[in-house]
């Protein structure tokens, strides 16, 4: 089952920097989808389609289509300018670049999104930290200080601490825009395994931080350039046998 | 050899110099300060009494207290509080946070600057025109308070500005990508982390008002009232103007009750000045970016 749909998606920012061009791309469901490419390539902006944060930027055009599939396999137009966003954004996760906790306790952080919800239950509330916690990996660092600054948290633990944070709401589709970019690779091993346990029940969307990363956790795999998709593919084939001579270039590393 | 020590030689005694004449430049700067501040706390030490702090203004202001200009001043910078602050933060809020950078920003951010540069005599004649006549807020504690809140209003909104800008975007950014509506992220992660340097400004900016003599002249103050004011709506005797009669106006006057007059006001603004710098050294220290 497809959990996003994309078709002939266009977009300039009035700045004109960075743009997509022309994508069609269905991002399947239950699987770990790696966006990947140099630098400005558009990875970025596509992903602010899908939970809409791409209403903080300045876009100039935006054309196309973009779907949200969801369970029932009812679909929520991306692109409508009156989409309830703030549902959305309940619906789809992101996990940044660089961790980025809120000047909360570690609960607080947690709590966060399902309070603005109006979520009071205490008892669900408790529920839902440790369950988002030990889903990233962190629940036996953290659990006996949940009272504490989340600031006090290392680098790697304040990244799982922003995974656990966007998992606490349940989305269906979690989108990682390199998100262990700044992280060591124990670390980082152990937010790409919780992700593969992820999927089994969320859709996930990776931005990786290297061409190793995307050929480890990808089951399906789009290399973008310059705002074109130039070639989508289950992860292991495009990897291994790659069908276009740009994507052969980049992965072999002649540029990029 | 001969000519590299010379030069090194040079180049200590230039650092030597530059070094004393900054040092010297910093002393000459807190000299003033010191030295007002000492003059007055020595002169009026002596003059200052529980009776006069606590006791009304007897034989033409020459002997008694000053309980009704204290009094006065507290209430009034107090509904001066009430008025100016939710309005600034407001309108802090509004530039920061909602507004897009146009015209119409630029207009209001040029009109705050200006509003920040015009005399404070020019706000005392706005106010008896607008508050005192116009309203028919007569000269009252009233009128006068809201000439001390447009004055402080450029003050606040400035300070309260910088203060929430100076939260980090990115907590904005996740708090939307959690489903928060702007008014959320605002209410829950940016006002509280930039509280203190609200408070801050606020604080300077009333300290400003409780010190000014000019925009309460003909808005709010007397030289005497028998009894404290009953409402919001009676003139009160305040310190800053009771400063300027008991020094300029009444001939006779005893030295000792001028700067013992002059000592009270200073100590309430530069109360004001410690609470708001105690204010920012805890919020720094807790600060969690």
């Amino acid at each position: 089952m497809d959990k996003v749909i994309v078709e002939h998606l266009y977009l300039n920012y009035s700045d004109g920097t960075e743009s997509l061009k022309d994508i069609n791309l269905r991002i399947p469901a239950n699987a770990i989808t790696v966006l990947f490419g140099p630098a400005g390539g558009g990875k970025s902006s596509l992903l602010r389609v899908f939970n809409r944060l791409n209403d903080l930027a300045d876009v100039k055009d935006l054309a196309g289509k973009a779907l949200l599939v969801g369970a029932d396999g009812s679909t929520l137009d991306l692109l409508d300018p009156d989409l309830d966003v703030i549902a959305l954004r309940r619906r789809v996760g992101m996990v940044f670049a660089r961790p980025i906790v809120l000047p909360l306790t570690i609960r607080g952080n947690l709590t966060y999104g399902l309070e603005l919800a109006g979520e009071r239950d205490k008892a669900r509330l408790d529920e839902t930290v440790e369950r988002s916690l030990k889903q990233a990996a962190l629940w036996d660092e953290v659990k006996d200080r949940l009272g504490d600054p989340a600031v006090a948290l290392s680098g790697g633990q304040q990244q799982r601490l922003c995974l656990a944070r966007s998992l606490a709401l349940e989305p269906e589709l979690i989108l990682l825009d390199e998100p262990t970019s700044g992280l060591d690779p124990i670390t980082t091993n152990m937010v790409e395994a919780s992700l593969q346990e992820l999927k089994e029940n969320y859709t996930i969307v990776l931005i990786p931080h290297s061409i190793e990363q995307a050929a480890r956790t990808g089951d399906f795999a789009g290399f973008f350039l310059q705002g074109e998709l130039v070639e989508w593919a289950q992860g292991k084939d495009l990897f291994t046998n790659p069908k276009v001579k740009r994507t052969e270039d980049y992965i072999t590393g002649r540029f990029g | 050899m001969k000519a590299a020590g010379a030069s090194i030689q040079k180049r200590q005694t230039a650092q030597q110099l530059g070094y004393a004449l900054v040092t010297l430049v910093a002393v000459i700067t807190i000299l003033p300060i010191l030295f007002i501040m000492g003059y007055i706390f020595i002169r009026g030490l002596p003059a200052l009494s529980w009776e006069f702090i606590s006791g009304f203004p007897t034989q033409g202001l020459k002997a008694g207290g000053i309980l009704p200009s204290i009094l006065g001043t507290v209430v009034l910078t107090f509904v001066t509080t009430l008025i100016a602050v939710p309005i600034g933060i407001a309108a802090a809020i509004y530039l920061s946070e909602y507004a897009a950078d146009n015209r119409w920003t630029k207009i209001i951010r040029i009109a705050i600057i200006n509003l920040a540069g015009i005399p404070s005599v020019v706000y005392g004649l706005f106010g008896l025109g607008a508050f005192v006549i116009f309203l028919r807020l007569g000269v009252s504690i009233l009128a006068g308070a809201l000439t001390l809140g447009i004055m402080t209003l450029p003050v606040i909104i400035s300070a309260s500005e910088e203060a929430l800008r100076a939260v980090p975007q990115s907590f904005r950014v996740v708090s939307i990508s959690l489903g928060g509506t702007p008014w959320q992220t605002i209410r829950r992660i940016v006002l509280p982390q930039a509280l203190s340097g609200i408070m801050t400004g606020v604080v300077l900016g009333l300290e400003r008002a409780a010190g000014e003599t000019a925009p309460i002249l003909f808005t709010t103050a007397v030289i005497y009232q028998p009894n404290l004011p009953d409402s919001l709506l009676s003139p009160t005797m305040a310190l800053p103007y009771h400063l300027y009669t008991v020094a300029t106006q009444v001939p006779g006057m005893p030295e000792a009750i001028q700067y013992a007059t002059a000592l009270v006001l200073l100590v309430f603004v530069l109360g004001l000045n410690a609470l708001a710098t105690f204010i920012r050294a805890r919020a720094r220290a807790h600060r969690q970016w």
